[in-house]
């Protein structure tokens, strides 16, 4: 081990930061043949049109029925961030045992829809499910950031603390005061993507704003389709406006009142019981003789046909939407960033450019892809473009804030427009482009899986069908797959961050 | 009560100091002299850490004074006695601060001349106050030993001699790291002198001469 540590930067820094980039563009470029890139539809332009004309004249005819939508997808929003904070508070301080934080990092590997699929399978389309789809995985990323700030801290107070001071105390009178803020400013943050979340939750029938969406775009009905993303870009726009800090009691006791208003179908006595000792368990072992190795056998010829028939090419599937959308992303962002900053765009293009990268990063990335795939088709397009330009937005948001002051700060002869941005502006931000770019990859992988519900044969597509046909035991292994594809995808991202930029940069962009 | 013989104590990986002879006996008031980075903290720490580990009524006043900036006065000067009871009583004068606990502070704070200061948040204050609490906390403590590096240094000279009279009426056994050499004669019974990583004199006070003193601070 000690060996290779010396080896590692000598060995990537032969690509250099140029290289990196050309090493993923021609990877991308390589994967193109494989990938489905196909206009679904014959005429898409006619389609597009008639969706512009109907956003062009939002119809708020259902906006009762809308505004109430709104209520369901904010309370979802509330109740699953404040359990997924509490459980990632208590959680927190113990992340540094190997055992807690694999269970962190596997509960947040699976996407809150997956959650959501799997979930229903337990509790039915009801307010449990939907607030535990939101909490397992933010219970994960909640102990991982919590874990990160309280080591930040300070550590003297606690080592001021009596000697026979028992932990609990040292911990909320030594360590937790020093964090508290950073914990305030990062739930606030959490929050907003739990509004988002709670909107896509909607996509698997939870009445959320997600399944309003869902249903117009059904009928047709563009105009109502225009009213519901308005009514959701005001919510999430507004958050920071209604969301004080003494009235979040209140907000937490609406929002469970409501979760409790919520007629759920019942389910059958027993399910979760049934779940976890029927469902889950891989059929071959469920009917078998566990001491007979012809079981075994069986489970194996099982498990081979689902990981030579589902797995893999569905996890083929999902990294060639991945790289694609990853490279389209790097495009978007290097396009974008320039186009909100003044000296490049001028005033009127910067406030142009901020108002479209807001929407398109404010816009969850399975929205977009639906959105897309009602305009182009089924295809692998529709999902490239809308992970590329969601993560793209998301890349050049937050180079423009790392590089706020960049531009204020250059000599006074400086060029101006494209020429600056050529000359001054993109040789100093490229390496944390690059490392942001390397951030998103893991998120972009998730989220090339999860897209599969939408009818694209990523692993998302197979875990899906299993559901569908009541085979949970495959959706497991399918979703397994899924986990441990990300985790991989995340040990080579941060392998490779580390020998381009030392040093931590924005958290929010491997949170987001 | 704490010896140390022959030991090397180091700061981090770097051996700081090496060959250490040292003891602190009941009753003693030992103040440690020395130019700034010569080892003083070094074997303050130390002697804390050894003494925290065998004689757990020990009061400390760290270097940094180790407050939470975040929280009350009140708060950073009951964390002295966070031993004295257990998680459910301290979690809940967190939250409310219990009378009790209130009235047993406000004496301590008058005592350090922070009267008035139990509601108001550590990073709110000046440096000279924050060292009063630190100060504070180590007499909420109380106890029998205490440790302290520079626990005066951010308060004028009046006043440095008048809490460290305080200091030294409260506490039987003393061990201290001081730059004010007349401070320092004022207190200790005993005067050790650190310098270029070994300990320099160890004697009762009347013994060292200014001469030694300087030579300590000699380049």
């Amino acid at each position: 081990m000690t060996s290779t540590e010396p080896e590692r930067p000598h060995r990537l820094g032969r690509f250099g930061r140029v290289g990196t980039a050309l090493v993923f563009v021609g990877l991308a470029a390589m994967l193109l043949p494989f990938a489905d890139l196909g206009l679904g539809r014959h005429d898409p332009w006619a389609e597009l049109g008639r969706m512009a004309t109907g956003f062009l004249s939002p119809d708020f005819t259902s906006i009762e029925a809308l505004r109430w939508t709104a209520v369901l997808t904010a309370a979802f929003a509330i109740c699953g961030v404040a359990l997924g904070a509490s459980a990632g508070f208590v959680l927190a301080p113990f992340y540094r045992h190997g055992m807690v934080r694999n269970l962190c990092i596997a509960i947040r590997s699976i996407h809150e829809l997956f959650w959501a699929i799997l979930l229903v399978q337990v509790t039915g389309l009801s307010a449990t499910t939907g607030v535990l789809a939101i909490a397992i995985p933010y219970a994960g990323i909640f102990a991982k950031v919590f874990a990160e700030y309280l080591d930040e801290a300070d550590a003297r107070p606690a080592a001021a603390m009596p000697p026979r001071a028992d932990l609990i105390s040292v911990h909320f009178y030594a360590r937790l005061p020093l964090a508290w803020r950073e914990f305030q400013t990062y739930l606030l943050y959490r929050l907003e993507c739990g509004l988002r979340s709670s909107a896509v939750l909607g996509f698997v029938g939870l009445p959320t704003l997600g399944f309003s969406l869902d249903t117009f775009f059904r009928q047709g009905m563009y105009g109502a389709v225009a009213a519901v993303l308005i009514i959701y870009y005001v919510l999430i726009g507004t958050m920071r406006l209604w969301m004080h800090r003494p009235l979040v009691p209140f907000y937490l006791l609406a929002a469970i009142a409501v979760m409790a208003s919520i007629a759920s179908p019942p389910m059958a006595p027993g399910a979760l019981a049934r779940f976890l000792t029927h469902d889950i368990v891989p059929a071959p072992l469920r009917s078998g003789d566990l001491g007979d190795f012809a079981t075994w056998a069986r489970f194996g010829d099982w498990l081979a046909a689902l990981l030579a028939g589902q797995a893999l090419p569905g996890l083929a599937a999902t990294l060639v939407v991945a790289q694609l959308a990853l490279v389209v992303a790097g495009l978007v962002a290097l396009i974008g960033f320039p186009t909100t900053v003044r000296p490049v765009a001028g005033r009127l293009g910067a406030a142009f450019g901020h108002v479209a990268l807001v929407i398109t990063r404010s816009t969850p990335e399975y929205m977009l892809a639906y959105i897309a795939l009602q305009v182009f088709g089924p295809s692998m397009l529709p999902a490239v473009l809308a992970l590329g330009l969601h993560n793209g937005a998301i890349i050049a948001h937050l180079l423009g804030r790392q590089s706020a002051h960049l531009h204020e700060s250059l000599r006074p002869d400086a060029p101006r427009g494209i020429v600056l941005y050529a000359y001054e502006l993109l040789p100093r931000i490229y390496g944390s482009f690059l490392a942001l770019c390397l951030y998103r990859w893991e998120i972009i992988v998730r989220e090339s899986a999860i897209i599969g519900l939408l009818g694209i044969p990523t692993l998302g597509f197979h875990v899906d069908r299993a559901i569908q046909e009541i085979r949970v035991d495959r959706a497991i292994v399918l979703l397994i797959v899924t986990m441990l594809a990300t985790m991989a995808i995340d040990w080579v991202s941060r392998r490779t961050r580390a020998s381009i930029l030392p040093g931590r940069l924005g958290r929010n962009a491997a949170a987001e | 009560m704490l010896t140390f013989t022959g030991e090397a104590l180091s700061y981090g990986r770097t051996t700081v100091l090496s060959d250490v002879d040292f003891t602190l006996r009941a009753g003693e008031r030992v103040v440690l002299l020395g130019r700034s980075g010569a080892g003083k903290s070094t074997l303050l720490n130390a002697g804390y850490a050894r003494l925290a580990r065998t004689f757990p009524d020990v009061a400390l006043v760290p270097q940094e004074h180790g407050l939470v900036p975040q929280l009350s006065v009140f708060h950073n000067v009951y964390m002295g006695r966070l031993d004295a009871h257990g998680a459910g009583y301290n979690l809940a004068n967190l939250i409310w601060p219990f009378p009790a606990e209130r009235r047993a502070i406000d004496p301590v704070l008058e005592t350090v001349g922070l009267d008035g200061f139990a509601r108001r948040t550590v990073e709110t204050l000046s440096g000279g106050q924050k060292q009063r609490t630190a100060l504070a906390r180590a007499i909420h403590r109380g106890g029998r030993v205490l440790i302290g590096d520079e626990p005066v240094s951010a308060v004028d000279e009046r006043q440095a001699g008048v809490l460290i009279d305080e200091l030294g009426r409260r506490f039987g056994t003393i061990l201290l790291a001081l730059h004010d050499v007349a401070l320092a004669r004022r207190i200790a019974t005993r005067l050790v002198g650190i310098r270029a990583g070994r300990i320099f004199f160890d004697r009762a006070t009347a013994d060292v001469p200014d001469d030694d003193i300087h030579d300590l601070y000699r380049a």
